[in-house]
């Protein structure tokens, strides 16, 4: 018996608010029965994967700073989804952000340089993962070469490349041979916002870009050729927009808020180079960027509620010495529940009949 | 009535496993130790043999500690909010098991001057940051011997994860061994810039036994490499845990880590009250770093071995005792002088013999 997918004209508002709560309601039952399988209390473990991130200082800061980088990278992806760009490469973006920005923290190093070094690197970041992104908009526009392999191809290339500058020419030459760059001077460090903890200016540079994306995606013409771009690309045409601009635009756009979440990450909580500086944040925010619905809002909130189950899962194993495996499966059910409830709300699930085939 | 009992016991069994006989400043409260894990505690090599070692502690003091893991844990910042998380939920002792660890391991220890904190593998301390290491080049002199005597082509191959100095020295002790018994091995040298990658490793290892090697060595963490020996019939070294299952005919020995008694010396340092930061660098003798039995091999070559073995235990044979030459030629170490430990915990050349070029030189 075939099934079809058929998109519902006039979604209900209820439904949509009602879809999230289904959504947990699902995860808490599937959750339930397999910590009652594993001999873990239900309860105790909900407590301490959603309240108690919640409900703590120290640990509502950690929530705002593992979501950053998602938030930024996410922000950037929406740009190149809406116009129907599949950029997968955010993570190298990140890595070649994070080195352009890099190379000045590390040339000033020791030097007098006043506190225009911080800002410099960020504008250099940003620049980097842009000119970074722009090959495989470049490849798609010139040779038309598929920018999903070539933007994902170009992240390893770039984590070699930071593999390379932190084992060579980038070393510590104090560190004993160990792979690391020196530690960045305070003035090349990202602020930090409160007295304790670990939350720094990273997010207020995340929230501008929440501002500034909702403006531009929602309210201006360039948002709109994005979008028509994507949804109707010969409609674009004739109304007189670039598609190649569009796509040089959208990925400069995406590498550039890519590069500076690397930049953020660097001279924030990990303050100097080594090789591994990103435990996949540019692919983690592509789940962030679908379950936003790509909009700058819901994105923020998806980086959120992403970044409590990392910490939850954390506290999870901390706590009830629940094995890594058992908390990724949970995080799973989740993002299967949410993703499937908002399938449900739009559409409708249609018995196809008299079609099938010989 | 039985909580003053219970206490009495507490103090009474603290002491006796104290020795010394001083009393322990908190025998009736438990201690929360913690490991973090840079791997899965599955892998059947480097964070599976730590996570052996907190057993260990658990078997050996029962009710009297509570201990707490975390596995995959990412290098990087993620690590130092794990690190903070455990500080945080009540642990006095925090084991960080990885180099990369290094960094938001003292971060971490600097808010939070009452918990003790031991990263294993790095190089810098603090009044609450002890550092331990384990001497596994010595077991890498023995695999050379073993090595040399056993290869017919001569050349043995040899699969490297970082050029870091820990690394290095392996290579280094390997070869001298190799060239104790016969000056003129050779070595094939692949870095696969990864701790833990099967795929890697087994392509790796089946790369250099095309080449020509049949002796594989490894400094990875997967039996990937030794499962691929197996397979094409050459003989193999296993690395941190026994790798006898996944090579019945191809393991020669293994460099087993045994993390099990440190662990244990320092839990019991941290109940009596008299923890402190020390840099703990052990090897064969004291056990942390133990040989898998000698298999496949004539008796010949594992009477050789087991000689090696308990002249390195004893102090009689250092693997870094004079002459030994560069690449180049240059002396490093005089005739009658053994390299200091200082120098083999920064080295970052190859020995004279050696066919090849340190990465990132």
């Amino acid at each position: 018996m075939p099934l079809k997918l058929e998109r519902q004209e006039n979604v209900p508002l209820a439904g949509l608010v009602a879809a999230p709560f289904v959504a947990l309601a699902v995860t808490l039952v599937v959750g339930t029965v397999m910590f009652a399988v594993m001999g873990r209390d239900p309860v105790e473990a909900f407590r301490i994967y959603f309240v108690d991130p919640l409900s703590d200082a120290y640990t509502l800061q950690e929530l705002v700073v593992k979501a950053g980088p998602l938030l930024l990278i996410g922000i950037g992806l929406a740009f190149c989804y809406r116009a129907n760009r599949w950029n997968i490469g955010a993570e190298g973006q990140y890595v070649a952000g994070a080195l352009a920005g890099s190379w000045l923290a590390l040339a000033t190093h020791g030097t007098e340089a006043g506190p225009w070094v911080l800002p410099a690197m960020l504008v250099l970041g940003a620049l980097g993962g842009a000119a970074y992104g722009l090959i495989p908009a470049l490849l798609r526009v010139r040779f038309g070469a598929s920018e999903i392999l070539t933007s994902l191809m170009l992240v390893y290339v770039a984590q070699l490349g930071l593999d390379y500058l932190v084992r060579g020419p980038w070393r510590d030459p104090a560190g004993f041979n160990f792979p690391q760059s020196v530690s960045f001077d305070a003035v090349a460090t990202m602020p930090l916002l409160l007295g304790e903890g670990r939350l720094h200016a990273g997010i207020v540079i995340g929230l501008i870009a929440v501002a500034a994306a909702t403006f531009v995606l929602g309210r201006t013409l360039v948002g709109f050729s994005i979008e028509l771009g994507g949804s109707a690309p010969r409609a674009a045409a004739f109304a007189g927009f670039h598609e190649k601009r569009v796509t040089y635009g959208v990925f400069a756009v995406s590498g550039a808020l890519a590069g500076l979440a690397g930049i953020i990450e660097v001279a924030g909580p990990i303050g100097n180079l080594q090789p591994s500086i990103s435990p996949g944040y540019g692919f983690t925010a592509i789940i962030a960027a679908m379950l936003g619905r790509l909009h700058p809002v819901g994105i923020l909130v998806a980086s959120l509620v992403l970044a409590l189950t990392y910490i939850g899962g954390e506290a999870a194993q901390i706590s009830l010495r629940m094995p890594f495996d058992v908390t990724r499966v949970f995080q799973g059910t989740l993002l299967f529940a949410i993703l499937a409830a908002d399938v449900l709300v739009r559409y409708r699930i249609r018995r196809v009949e008299g079609t099938r085939h010989a | 009535m039985r909580k003053i009992l219970s206490l009495a016991l507490g103090l009474a069994a603290g002491a006796a496993l104290a020795g010394a006989g001083a009393l322990p400043a908190s025998a009736a409260e438990k201690l929360k130790a913690a490991w973090v894990y840079v791997g899965p505690v599955g892998d059947f090599g480097y964070s599976y043999q730590h996570d052996q070692g907190r057993k260990a502690v658990e078997k050996a003091f029962g009710d009297k500690v509570e201990t707490t893991f975390v596995e995959n844990v990412q290098e990087g910042p993620d690590a130092e909010r794990v690190i903070e998380q455990l500080a945080r939920a009540g642990n006095k002792l925090i084991f960080t098991t990885s180099f990369g660890f290094m960094e938001p391991t003292l971060k971490v220890a600097k808010r939070f001057p009452n918990v003790h904190f031991e990263h294993a593998t790095g190089y810098k301390r603090a009044a609450n940051v002890a550092t331990y290491n384990a001497k596994f080049h010595e077991g890498r002199y023995i695999l050379g011997q073993i090595a040399a005597k056993m290869s017919k082509a001569g050349t043995v191959g040899y699969i490297a994860s970082f050029p870091i100095p820990e690394v290095i020295s392996g290579i280094d002790s390997f070869m001298l061994g190799a060239q104790s018994v016969k000056p003129d091995m050779k070595v094939k040298i692949v870095w696969v810039n990864s701790w833990f990658d099967p795929a890697k490793e087994a392509d790796a290892a089946k790369a250099l036994i095309d080449q020509g090697a049949d002796i594989i060595a490894q400094h990875t963490d997967s039996p990937a490499a030794m499962q691929a020996a197996e397979q094409r019939g050459v003989k193999a070294f296993g690395q941190s845990s026994d790798m006898i299952q996944f090579g019945p005919k191809a393991q020669l020995t293994a460099i087993v880590d045994d993390w099990a008694p440190y662990y244990v010396q320092r839990v019991q340092e941290q109940l009596d009250g008299k923890w402190s930061s020390t840099d703990t660098w052990d090897g064969l003798k004291e056990g942390v770093v133990h040989m898998a039995d000698y298999t496949n091999m004539p008796d010949d070559v594992k009477r050789m071995a087991e000689e090696t073995e308990a002249a390195i235990k004893s102090g009689a044979l250092h693997p870094f005792k004079g002459p030994v030459y560069k690449q180049d030629g240059t002396l490093m170490v005089k005739e009658g002088e053994v390299m200091s430990d200082k120098d083999i915990l920064s080295l970052n050349w190859y020995v004279k013999g050696i066919d090849d070029k340190v990465p990132g030189q």
